[in-house]
This record gives structure tokens, C-alpha cells and sequence, in this order.
């Protein structure tokens, strides 16, 4: 429960009153974490300034959102190399293009439903085609804000996947973006990264081995009964959703693929093969377009045939209100995930 | 027949080398290379180029400086075409300029040719940017031109647009980013033709009065007959000279079709398909009044 909706509970009211219906915000920047989660606050703001200490070539762009895109850590420490390019997310885009034809490597930062909508172009021909050096870093992804459809980038990976020469990146928590914001530096090429922002849960430092690795998935855990494959948030549910159904005795495998382009198809079709699992695909995606039919089409084109199930946003505009309200709703909650599960297998 | 001025081809090519007369006749030899071009295809945006000519030439032999043999070279001024239907305009430009060898004209929209009939950066040699979805090349200058800063350049960054490229929101965001940031290495070139794909540009998207939008913008702004290369001239020198903190831009008036009589008289010049006779009637009238 947030604070607001703890103050705003009456004081001194009669007992026998029915419990009041939980107030809930729809903030435009709700919290991702769940109570007692630890989390790191603004970890791609303070990996970009760990970068830009080594690489001078790095430089930073946003469009009227750098505080919500955690760049003005970098703006703070690196006045002179962030561009504030306005309200302008064509404009965004295009400078990016021309800062990467000089040579420099710049990170755009916008929401990502401005970057795939409204600057769809400006990414497709000024800087993919040309396959340009532009890392452009987008908060909001899927169903991360209550404010609705005008913020909530639920198509934004199938609008991506289908970009030639585009490397997409979904990371899962606050040490896989500290780790990606290297990798996608050290790529040459153009990467879009889906980006968690403000104060993000660690979840992955619980798994010593893990280390982020451009078009890599990782077996997070091993299980007899389920594959989940997921990307994102979407994998600290899957893990929470494995520990909660390992109490009904169901052993579920979680395969974080934080790469959604190009797909680590080799690990897919290695774990998908192995005899008898239900595959389940979580995303925080719509489920048209996104890692759920990407993993459909290896497993069809591979002849691969197993269980299959998406957990996934529904194919409408959503509802605005608060995240946990929606996240129950469209099924992306741990509470509805493991339903879910249970009742497919 | 011979081109006249090819031969003169230079390692480097320096602003303010070439004679008023040397570039009347680089201006005529780009006409003619455009025309060439038009009729490998039979068809293409002629009227554009015949119409731009006259500031490609200034342009290239007069304000920028560059290496014919070396379009990378990191101390060049940029070209960017935003408008890559401009393609064979430019193309004409850099096959005279050195840049692209003239017997590649006969390959110009073909399987494999280096010049594809819509204008790509990864194909062309001098071929800055992908310009055929309009009104992103002034965004791409203004990163360049914000790059070029950062190295302590002294490129200038040109950006040749249309008046049709105006009706792009995105055009207008990257005119007040220019400002905003004094990009005072940007030179815009607004070729204004008053001619776009459904007709007169000013009737499908009113765009005047030019020279108060872009003044308003904080823009230092010429408006000159683009046809005109003594005009021409001075104004791509005041805006090279310009003391001001400021981008410039040099509004162009120009022509379509200029110099073929029986082509700036159709009525849908846009995109000119013209039957197999009448290219080399459009060549002969085109050397009938070459300048002296």
C-alpha cells in the first residue's frame, strides 16, 4: 500500500464498518517494486556516468524527460555532454543520427511510446538503415504507468522487432540494466533498450552466476514441469511465480531472455527440447508482436512441438489506474501468473 | 561533346576558386549530366535538378571545401540532401565535382548502381545521408553540426531542402533546436520551386512569407533568384561571413526546368516522364543557350 492511500485512510471510524476499498494511485511514475523489495535508485543514470568517465565519445540526449529517464545523473555529472533537445522526439532522433555520423555515441532517452510512435522514422532511416552507433533508452515500457494508453508502450517490441539492423533489449532488474549499459555501449550498431527507472528492484545479484550478455538468455533455474521464458520485469514475477508454485509441488524452470533481438535461439530451442515441459512466454508486452510469438515462430519454424502458453498483455488499449490494480487485471501479476499456470497444466 | 571544366579536377577544393564563368559552366555541365541521367531512365525529378543547378554549382565550386577523392576526409563541409528525390540533381553535382566518375551515368536507377534513383548515404561516394523520407536532414545537420562543435570544427554543415519539406512538423523543430543551440555552422539551402507531388507547394501547404518565418526563428536569412549565380554567390558568402551567433539559411527561388524552354512550359513538372526523341532535343537546347 503507498503512502498517500495510508493517509488517506480515516482515523477513528467506527469498527464496524466495512474495511474502505484500498485507494490506489495511477501515477504517471508508479514503483515497479514490490513492499520490502530491494532496489538501487537510477541505475542506467549511474552506469552511463561510470561509462562516460572511461569513454569520451559518449553523449546524452533526452527530450524533456531526462529526470524521468534517470539521464539527468549523467546531465549533472556531464553538463557539457547532454543535449537537451526539447519536446521533439523527430528532432531527438535526428541529432542522435548526426552526433553518431561525427563519431560520437549518443544515448537518446525518451518514453518509449514517443520513441516508437512518434519517431518511428526518424530511428528507421536516419539511424537504423544507416546502421548507426545510437543507444536510444526508453522508460515506460509495457504496462509500467496507470496513466494510460498515451504512456503504456504495450506494442513497442513488436513495433521494433520487425527493424532491420535494431537490436532490442529487455533487462529484468536493476543489475541487468548496471550491466547492460556497457554491452549496448560496446555493440556497433543501433540498440533499443527498454528502460526501468527511479527506484529499480535487484532481484538477479541472488544469482551468483548471472551476468548480463548482449543476445545471450540465461537459465536463471531449472524445473521438471514448466519452462517460463520471459524478459523483462516480467522475470522477477517468473521467479517469484517458481517459488510460489514450488509450495503446490510444480517445478518450473525460469529463462530470463533479456535479448528480444536477436533471440538466443540456440537456448531456446536447447531448453524448449527437453522432453515434456509446459513452455509458458511472460512479457510486458502486448501479446502480438512481441517475445511470445518471436519464440513461437523459432519453436513452429524448428518443428519443435511442445505445450505453449503466453502470459502477456491483451491486444486493446488499456485501462489507466494503479499498477497493481492493472497488473492483477491483465494477468502479469505474480498472484495471476501462478493461476494461470496451475490451470494449464 | 566535352564537358566543359572537368579537367580541372584538384586534390582539394577551396572556397572562392572558381570564376564567376567557370561556374556558369559548371552549372550548364550539371544540367547536362541530370539530362543524361533522365534518359537511361526515360523519366525523374529533371525539373528539380535543372532548377538547382545553379546553387549546386555555387555550392560546390564555390562555397565548400572538400576533397573530390576523399569524401570522408574528416575536415570537409558537409552536403546533406534531405530531399533524396534530389538524388540525380546531386549526382550531377558530384560526377562533375570529381566525387563520382561521369562514366557511371549510364548505370544511374539500375540493378547494382551506385546511384539509385532515390538518394542513400551507404551507396553514393558524397552522399551524406538518406534523404528520402523528407524532413529528417535538417534534424541529422543539427547533430552534425552539434558533433562538429564538439571536435572544435570549423566545417560548415549545408542542408539542402524543399519548400514541400516545410510542410514537415519535424522540419521546424529542428529550425528552432539550430537556433537554440547558435549553431552558427549551419547553412540551410531552401530550394523553393513551388512545385510538390500534388501540385504548387504553396497551395497544398501555404508556406510564405519565408523570410519572416525563418527570421522569426532566429535564423540569419537571404532570399535570392536561385537562378541567379552572382546572387548566389554573394549570399553563400555573407552567409559563410556571417559574425552572428546564429544558423543561416538562403532562401532560393528558383526555376523548374530550368533551361529546357519546352520543359519549364508543362504544366506537371514534379516528376517529368519525357518521350525517347526529346532528350536529345532537351540536350541540344540546353547547349544552344550554354553561356559563353
Amino acid at each position: 500500500m503507498n503512502q498517500a492511500a495510508k493517509l488517506d485512510t480515516p482515523q477513528g471510524t467506527s469498527t464496524a464498518e466495512a474495511p474502505k476499498k484500498r485507494l490506489t494511485t495511477s501515477a504517471m511514475i508508479a514503483s515497479i517494486a514490490s513492499e520490502g523489495q530491494a532496489t538501487k535508485p537510477a541505475p542506467f543514470g549511474h552506469a552511463l556516468v561510470a561509462l562516460a568517465e572511461q569513454r569520451p565519445g559518449i553523449v546524452g540526449l533526452s527530450a524533456d524527460l531526462s529526470k524521468y529517464t534517470d539521464l539527468h545523473i549523467f546531465a549533472n555529472a556531464f553538463p557539457d555532454r547532454f543535449y537537451q533537445m526539447g519536446m521533439a522526439e523527430q528532432l531527438l532522433m535526428g541529432a542522435a543520427a548526426g552526433l553518431a555520423r561525427e563519431g560520437f555515441v549518443p544515448f537518446a532517452t525518451t518514453y518509449a511510446v514517443f520513441a516508437s510512435r512518434r519517431a518511428y522514422d526518424f530511428i528507421c532511416m536516419a539511424i537504423a538503415e544507416e546502421n548507426l552507433n545510437v543507444k536510444i533508452v526508453c522508460a515506460l515500457p509495457g504496462l509500467t504507468t496507470g496513466y494510460g494508453p498515451s504512456h503504456q508502450a504495450t506494442d513497442d517490441l513488436a513495433i521494433f522487432r520487425a527493424m532491420p539492423n535494431l537490436t532490442v533489449v529487455d533487462p529484468c532488474d536493476a543489475l541487468d540494466i548496471e550491466q547492460a549499459v556497457p554491452a549496448i555501449a560496446d555493440h556497433q550498431g543501433p540498440v533499443y533498450m527498454r528502460l526501468l527507472r527511479g527506484n529499480v528492484p535487484l532481484v538477479l545479484h541472488e544469482h551468483e552466476n548471472y551476468r548480463f550478455q548482449l543476445g545471450k538468455a540465461a537459465l536463471l533455474r531449472d524445473g521438471r514441469d514448466v519452462l517460463l521464458i520471459s524478459s523483462g520485469l516480467m522475470t522477477m514475477r517468473a521467479l517469484e511465480t517458481a517459488e510460489a508454485l514450488r509450495k503446490d509441488a510444480v517445478d518450473v524452470a525460469v529463462l530470463h531472455v533479456p535479448t528480444i533481438k536477436p533471440l538466443d535461439t540456440e537456448t531456446i530451442l536447447r531448453e524448449a527440447r527437453r522432453s515434456g515441459r509446459l513452455v509458458v512466454v511472460a512479457e510486458n508486452h502486448s501479446i502480438v508482436g512481441g517475445l511470445g510469438e518471436a519464440v513461437a515462430g523459432v519453436l513452429m519454424r524448428e518443428s519443435v512441438h511442445v505445450p505453449f502458453r503466453q502470459i502477456a498483455l491483451p491486444d486493446a488499449f488499456l485501462d489507466a489506474g494503479a499498477l497493481p490494480t492493472l497488473h492483477d487485471r491483465y494477468g502479469i501479476s505474480t498472484t495471476s501468473m501462478s493461476a494461470s499456470i496451475k490451470s494449464w497444466l | 561533346m566535352t564537358t566543359q571544366a572537368t579537367t580541372t579536377q584538384t586534390l582539394e577544393r577551396r572556397p572562392g576558386e572558381a570564376s564567376r564563368d567557370e561556374l556558369a559552366g559548371r552549372a550548364h555541365n550539371i544540367r547536362r549530366h541530370a539530362l543524361r541521367m533522365g534518359a537511361v531512365q526515360g523519366q525523374g525529378y529533371i525539373a528539380q535538378a535543372l532548377g538547382a543547378a545553379d546553387l549546386l554549382a555555387v555550392s560546390y565550386f564555390h562555397a565548400m571545401h572538400y576533397r573530390p577523392t576523399d569524401p570522408h576526409w574528416a575536415p570537409r563541409d558537409r552536403f546533406l540532401l534531405s530531399i533524396g528525390h534530389y538524388a540525380i540533381a546531386l549526382y550531377a553535382a558530384l560526377i562533375e565535382a570529381g566525387v563520382i566518375p561521369e562514366d557511371e551515368l549510364d548505370t544511374y536507377g539500375g540493378d547494382d548502381s551506385r546511384l539509385p534513383m532515390s538518394g542513400m548515404a551507404a551507396y553514393t561516394p558524397g552522399m551524406e545521408i538518406t534523404g528520402g523520407s523528407l524532413g529528417q536532414g535538417l534534424s541529422i545537420a543539427v547533430g552534425m553540426c552539434l558533433g562538429l562543435k564538439r571536435k572544435a570544427s570549423s566545417s560548415f554543415v549545408y542542408n539542402l531542402l524543399s519548400d514541400g519539406e516545410l510542410n514537415e512538423g519535424s522540419t521546424w523543430e529542428a529550425v528552432m533546436s539550430a537556433s537554440h543551440w547558435k549553431l552558427n555552422n549551419l547553412i540551410a539551402i531552401v530550394d523553393v520551386n513551388n512545385q510538390q507531388a500534388d501540385g504548387p507547394s504553396t497551395q497544398m501547404l501555404n508556406f510564405e512569407p519565408l523570410h519572416d518565418k525563418w527570421s522569426a526563428f532566429g535564423w540569419f536569412t537571404q532570399r535570392v533568384d536561385g537562378n541567379d549565380i552572382d546572387a548566389l554567390v554573394a549570399a553563400f558568402d555573407a552567409a559563410r561571413a556571417h559574425p552572428l551567433p546564429q544558423p543561416r539559411v538562403i532562401i532560393c527561388d528558383t526555376k523548374m526546368a530550368k533551361g529546357v524552354s519546352f520543359l519549364e512550359a508543362r504544366d506537371k513538372t514534379h516528376f517529368i516522364r519525357v518521350d525517347a526523341g526529346e532528350w536529345d532535343l532537351a540536350l541540344d537546347e540546353l547547349d544552344a543557350r550554354r553561356p559563353a
